[in-house]
């Protein structure tokens, strides 16, 4: 007996790169990486390693529709951003969310504010029409008493959390965090972690739908067992990895000699089965 | 031992050395200023695309933006721009009023003020004050943004930063100077006619109004109207453009503001100089 087919076109990958050269964000005359190839389908949880200056934030702004390659073929959704037009580059723009570290809100709004500027602009929608929906998030992400203070009035740890609400309020399908644990003490990144998890699982915020995510790090210790797919950036070069590392030894020989390297401060962060 | 027939080849050397020199540094002067007129330009047309292109977008953000614009380049600058007038006023006045007496010539009080204050006076120290007041803080805040980083963020969440940064800016700086040249020229031809009165000048205000009605034409309405939104649009495109164009980091801020104002001065009086120019050939 023959399985019914599925006639419906395949969804094309969020992220595909294909012998990609990527230059520094700030002097684009310098290559930082070469040779990408790097495919996201969704669902994906992926987590790129590498140390400082390998290139990982100017990856992820690749990815994000930030920049355009020096060299090679970049799609974004299906949409090749170089030859795409105004509308069709904002449409897939639009379906992506970016957590920056330290949150970079803007200094001038308070952290409502900040939160439903997307939501404004894009819906051109008044303050008060995206207030239902900016309360909601913030409650979520724990940041309802903080509504209407100035990002400079937050600490550190409650800044990346408002970040995060700007960068989910449009509600993505694809979620890219510039080193979103670094600096974090044990329990704030915990709770990213845990966030994070439920994100990719389908949060009751994106309706269900699992978020497919990337985040950059320098320590993949607390990544381990949370992330499904990983790659490390070394020597001008993106290495994909495949799956979890694990602290037994079983990891990649690539992902085990970063994770040598690696401060073992973070131990503990990683759910209880990695270790 | 003859010095002068060993030294002048190392003279000329020298000389010629110096010329090169100085040649070099002229050329790399006038490229540097063709480079800024050229990214100057460039910013003010990608500005102007934007303006018309997005009239109708997100305009629940914009709108209010422009209005706190505008509030910030002229209503909280009007008690200055009084006082500015006040002064101006004194000064004109004050130093006409007795050359004119001393020839009897009260009748040109009125053509004085017209020419003096509407023409050229008004207009540039509006544009000094605002370029003072708000101009620096435009650089300053939009350094720091760029700095900080917050510009890359207005990028990620798909907002185009010189639609929600610049637009703004220029449509309220440059109605900001418009509506402020007015009231300080009427707040200018007001305070002179006062300083005046209180010099004794034997001129009544009907008088003193008709001189300056039969001293004005529609040609001054119109290039003040268009002089004081082009300088408006100067001071904000060449501050915008110090604070966002190039990446800056926080220690860039100060001497971009500097630069800033100070191009956007020379380049508003260079534009007060083609005006001159129409008016002359025009009238």
């Amino acid at each position: 007996m023959n399985a019914p087919r599925n006639t419906a076109a395949p969804a094309p990958p969020i992220v595909a790169m294909r012998g990609v050269a990527v230059s520094a964000l700030l002097h684009s005359a310098h290559i930082v990486l070469e040779g990408v190839n790097w495919t996201v389908t969704p669902g994906d949880y992926w987590v790129l390693a590498g140390w400082h200056r390998s290139g990982k934030s100017d990856l992820l702004a690749l990815a994000a529709g930030m920049s355009q390659p020096e060299k090679g073929e970049f799609r974004l959704f299906g949409v090749d951003l170089a030859e795409a037009s105004e509308a069709d580059e904002l449409a897939a723009r639009k379906r992506l969310g970016v957590s920056f570290p330290g949150g970079r809100l803007l200094h001038q709004l308070t952290v409502a504010e900040n939160i439903a500027l997307p939501l404004c602009y894009h819906r051109d929608w008044s303050l008060e029409g995206a207030a239902d929906e900016v309360n909601r998030l913030l409650e979520i992400i724990g940041l309802e008493k903080q509504a209407g203070l100035m990002p400079s009035d937050l600490g550190r740890n409650l800044l990346r959390r408002a970040g995060l609400a700007r960068a989910l309020v449009l509600r993505p399908e694809w979620l890219v965090l510039d080193d979103p644990l670094s600096g974090l003490d044990f329990r704030e990144a915990r709770w990213w972690l845990d966030f994070l998890e439920l994100l990719a699982a389908g949060h009751p915020w994106m309706n269900r739908q699992p978020l497919t995510i990337a985040a950059t790090t320098d320590d993949l210790r607390p990544w381990a067992g949370r992330a499904r797919q990983f790659a490390v950036l070394k020597d001008r070069g993106f290495h994909v990895c495949g799956g979890p590392p694990r602290s037994g030894g079983a990891a990649e020989p690539l992902l085990q000699e970063f994770m040598e390297e690696t401060p073992r401060q973070a131990d503990g962060i990683a759910p209880a089965e990695t270790h | 031992m003859d010095h002068t027939t060993e030294s002048s080849p190392n003279s000329w050397r020298w000389a010629l050395a110096w010329e090169r020199s100085l040649n070099r540094l002229a050329g790399r002067r006038l490229l540097g200023i063709f480079s800024l007129l050229r990214g100057l330009g460039a910013f003010g047309l990608i500005t102007l695309s934007v303006m018309v292109r997005k009239t109708s977008v997100a305009r629940r953000v914009i709108q209010p933006l422009i209005f706190k614009e505008l509030l910030r380049s002229g209503w909280r600058l009007l008690p200055m721009t009084l006082f500015f007038a006040i002064a101006l006023g004194l000064v004109v006045i004050g130093q006409t009023v007795t050359l004119l007496s001393q020839v009897g010539a009260n009748e040109y009080l009125g053509a004085i003020m017209a020419s003096v204050v509407v023409r050229e006076l008004g207009p540039l120290l509006t544009v000094l004050l605002v370029l003072l007041r708000v101009g620096t803080a435009n650089v300053v805040e939009l350094g720091t943004a760029r700095a900080l980083g917050e510009v890359e963020a207005i990028e990620a969440m798909s907002i185009d930063p010189i639609h929600y940064l610049v637009v703004p800016r220029v449509i309220g700086m440059a109605l900001g100077v418009f509506t402020l040249t007015i009231y300080l020229i009427l707040g200018a031809l007001v305070s002179g006619y006062l300083w005046a009165f209180l010099r004794d000048v034997a001129l009544l205000p009907s008088a003193y109004f008709e001189q300056l009605a039969a001293a004005l034409g529609w040609l001054d309405f119109a290039l003040l109207a268009l002089k004081t939104i082009t300088f408006g649009t100067i001071i904000a495109v060449v501050t915008c453009y110090h604070g966002l164009a190039r990446p800056l980091t926080l220690t860039d801020v100060s001497s971009a503001t500097v630069r800033a104002v100070s191009q956007s001065f020379v380049l508003c009086v260079m534009a007060d100089g083609i005006f001159l120019m129409v008016f002359l050939v025009a009238q």
